[in-house]
């Protein structure tokens, strides 16, 4: 059982930085995912924590041990790589026991611990088979048990699912939440797949060219992320942008662009005061939109033109222009309409979200 | 359409390979029919009526017998047996090592050290065996098996660790990473892992090494002079050419005997060696 905690850490790549001033405390079995698009550190993050990597500053402990001299295999992790790096020349269960043998365990234990790994994972059947001779499923399997095995403190994932096919990977997924409920072991997970992190994660890290953005849970990221890109990172469809301008008309805070003339709701009004005359950013998830009614205030509409139409039977995605942005919104599947149609939306003022246009920091 | 396939297919592939096979077939075909053909047909004028270039009605061993008992060629096998197998071994070890130093191991001017060793590799050995020869006497090696063990691994190891070094390269680093994360040090996941993983590359390595040696001709005939130490390739040639006599069937016997163990080694090995050269690690 164990805690990392992460502190100033920095990593240099001759004159790259890569990784900057990443602080962060993760508790005893809790699932953490680090996700960012590729080149935003996440995967050398991990691989300092792993002790793959020299850190350049900073500190990272395991259980209050600073580790950053620690080799890894002192480190007691357990490591599942992309590629699986399952050792080719060995059966599955040889795979499984290397761990085990280099530590010097007893035969009949590691047969035990091999075991029962196989039994959690359901390949039983396979332990005798070369890596050669199985599917990309079952070599995950293999990579995931051979980490069980060595019941370590913490597990470390780096883009695990990302060579498997979409199928494949939502189950994996789901094995991947119920294994961990089941071990509760502290596991450090990189992807660059939002839905994974907001699947798996008890907290995600988002991360952008090596600084980290937020850190929270997934809905926390989801309601309130704290800049432009996160509110862009996570979801799917993404979140709608538009460029306005904040006007002060009589003390209230009005938002303008040429397609939208809005009022901002009473909850931001404070915060909005200071941005008055200023360029902001408006975000509205594809969600928080709807067709427009006339219980729906005026000033909480636009109008916008259909552009595309997408059926997803669950829900139709429009692809819509207003003024000069361009707008997603999910609308109920029951709604017909034609491409080049005007529609009218309104916006769910609770979840209208401002951005600073020069920082990009939530408002 | 289908005859202009199969025409096709004759002209372009077929024939021509056919050619190919027997262009590289017909110097051993011509060493075979010379071993076993007696010395009355061989120096039969080209033009005489019952001159038969390619096939003999009386094949003798005397060649053979020749080779055996008025020369010291079974000597030579055994010289020419120990030297490369010792100097492969040694270039193996030393190749096996430095490759994977150079493809994994990043220290400063890895890059140029790797491009400095491959130079050497470069320097013709016409060149390189007058300096040898001057090392070679000093340590006084001269005419021992030692003047051949020592000096060989001055071509095989560059070659080897070349070789080895994109063996080592083409072998995910994951490999490693993980038995390093698994319990491993360096050296055991060395051992345990990236060795067996490279054994193709390896056998490849050792084999053309073997050969090289094996076929070596100036430094053996430069650095051994006594008849019974000179290796196959010097042996013949200067044990069978007695200035403009040409011994030409026990020289053929010889070059056949010589080059069967040869066979039997790439043989044995054909497919570690093919997929050793095609570089494919089997994840």
């Amino acid at each position: 059982m164990a805690e990392v905690t992460v502190r100033k850490l920095n990593k240099m790549f001759d004159t790259t930085h890569v990784v900057k001033d990443v602080d962060l405390e993760i508790r005893d079995k809790e699932f953490v995912v680090f996700v960012g698009p590729s080149g935003c550190g996440k995967t050398t993050t991990l691989r300092m924590i792993a002790g793959l990597e020299a850190v350049t500053s900073g500190e990272i402990l395991i259980d209050d041990t600073v580790v950053n001299e620690v080799p890894p295999m002192d480190r007691d992790i357990a490591m599942v790589f992309q590629n699986y790096a399952l050792y080719p020349h060995m059966s599955v269960a040889g795979n499984m026991a290397f761990g085990l043998k280099m530590r010097k365990f007893a035969k009949d234990e590691i047969d035990k611990r091999i075991k029962r790994a196989a039994g959690i994972l359901g390949i039983d059947e396979l332990l005798h088979r070369k890596p050669r001779q199985l599917s990309g499923g079952q070599r995950q399997r293999v990579a995931l048990g051979r980490a069980i095995v060595r019941d370590p403190k913490v597990f470390l994932f780096d883009e695990p699912l990302s060579n498997l096919d979409a199928k494949l990977r939502v189950q994996m997924r789901v094995e991947l939440k119920k294994l961990h409920e089941r071990l509760a072991v502290t596991s450090i997970y990189v992807t660059h797949d939002q839905v994974e992190a907001m699947t798996l994660g008890d907290r995600v890290v988002v991360m952008k060219d090596g600084w980290v953005q937020q850190v929270g849970e997934p809905l926390e990221l989801y309601n309130t992320p704290a800049n432009r890109f996160v509110a862009g990172f996570i979801g799917s469809p993404a979140m709608n942008f538009a460029d306005v301008n904040v006007v002060d008309r009589g003390g209230t805070m009005w938002i303008e662009n040429p397609g939208m003339n809005v009022r901002v709701p009473d909850h931001l009004q404070a915060r909005m005061k200071p941005h008055a005359g200023k360029p902001a950013t408006l975000g509205v998830r594809p969600e928080d939109l709807h067709i427009a009614t006339d219980a729906d205030p005026a000033d909480l509409t636009f109008t916008g033109e259909i552009e595309v139409l997408e059926q997803l039977g669950s829900e139709i995605l429009l692809d819509m222009r207003a003024g000069n942005s361009s707008v997603v919104a999910s609308v109920e599947p029951t709604l017909r309409a034609r491409v080049h149609d005007k529609i009218k939306l309104g916006m769910n003022p609770a979840r209208m979200h401002f951005f600073d246009a020069a920082t990009e920091a939530a408002i | 359409m289908i005859e202009g396939a199969i025409w096709r297919r004759w002209v372009f592939s077929n024939l021509p390979l056919i050619l190919f096979v027997v262009v590289l077939l017909f110097p051993f075909y011509w060493m075979i029919i010379t071993t076993f053909r007696p010395d009355g047909e061989l120096y039969r004028p080209w033009n005489a009526a019952n001159n038969m270039p390619f096939w003999t009605n009386k094949p003798t061993l005397e060649h053979i017998y020749y080779l055996f008992e008025e020369t010291n060629f079974a000597r030579w096998m055994f010289n020419t047996m120990l030297i490369a197998a010792a100097s492969t071994l040694i270039s193996l070890f030393c190749g096996v090592l430095a490759g994977y130093a150079l493809a994994r191991l990043n220290f400063p001017w890895a890059g140029s050290l790797g491009t400095l060793i491959f130079i050497t590799y470069l320097v013709p050995q016409t060149l390189l065996f007058i300096p040898l020869a001057e090392i070679i006497r000093d340590f006084r090696l001269g005419d021992t098996p030692w003047s051949l063990i020592l000096t060989y691994p001055t071509f095989l190891i560059p070659f080897c660790t070349w070789l080895m070094m994109g063996y080592f390269k083409a072998i995910p680093k994951e490999l490693e990473e993980c038995a390093r994360i698994d319990g491993a040090s360096r050296l055991k996941a060395m051992i345990y892992i990236i060795i067996p993983v490279a054994v193709p590359g390896i056998l490849s390595s050792g084999i053309i090494a073997f050969t090289l040696s094996w076929n070596e001709f100036i430094y053996a005939l430069v650095f051994l002079s006594s008849p019974d130490q000179k290796t196959v390739a010097v042996g013949v040639t200067s044990e069978l050419i007695r200035g403009d006599v040409f011994f030409w069937g026990s020289l053929m016997a010889g070059a056949l005997l010589g080059s069967i163990p040869v066979a039997i080694v790439y043989s044995f090995f054909v497919e570690h060696y093919v997929s050793g050269l095609t570089g494919s690690v089997k994840g």
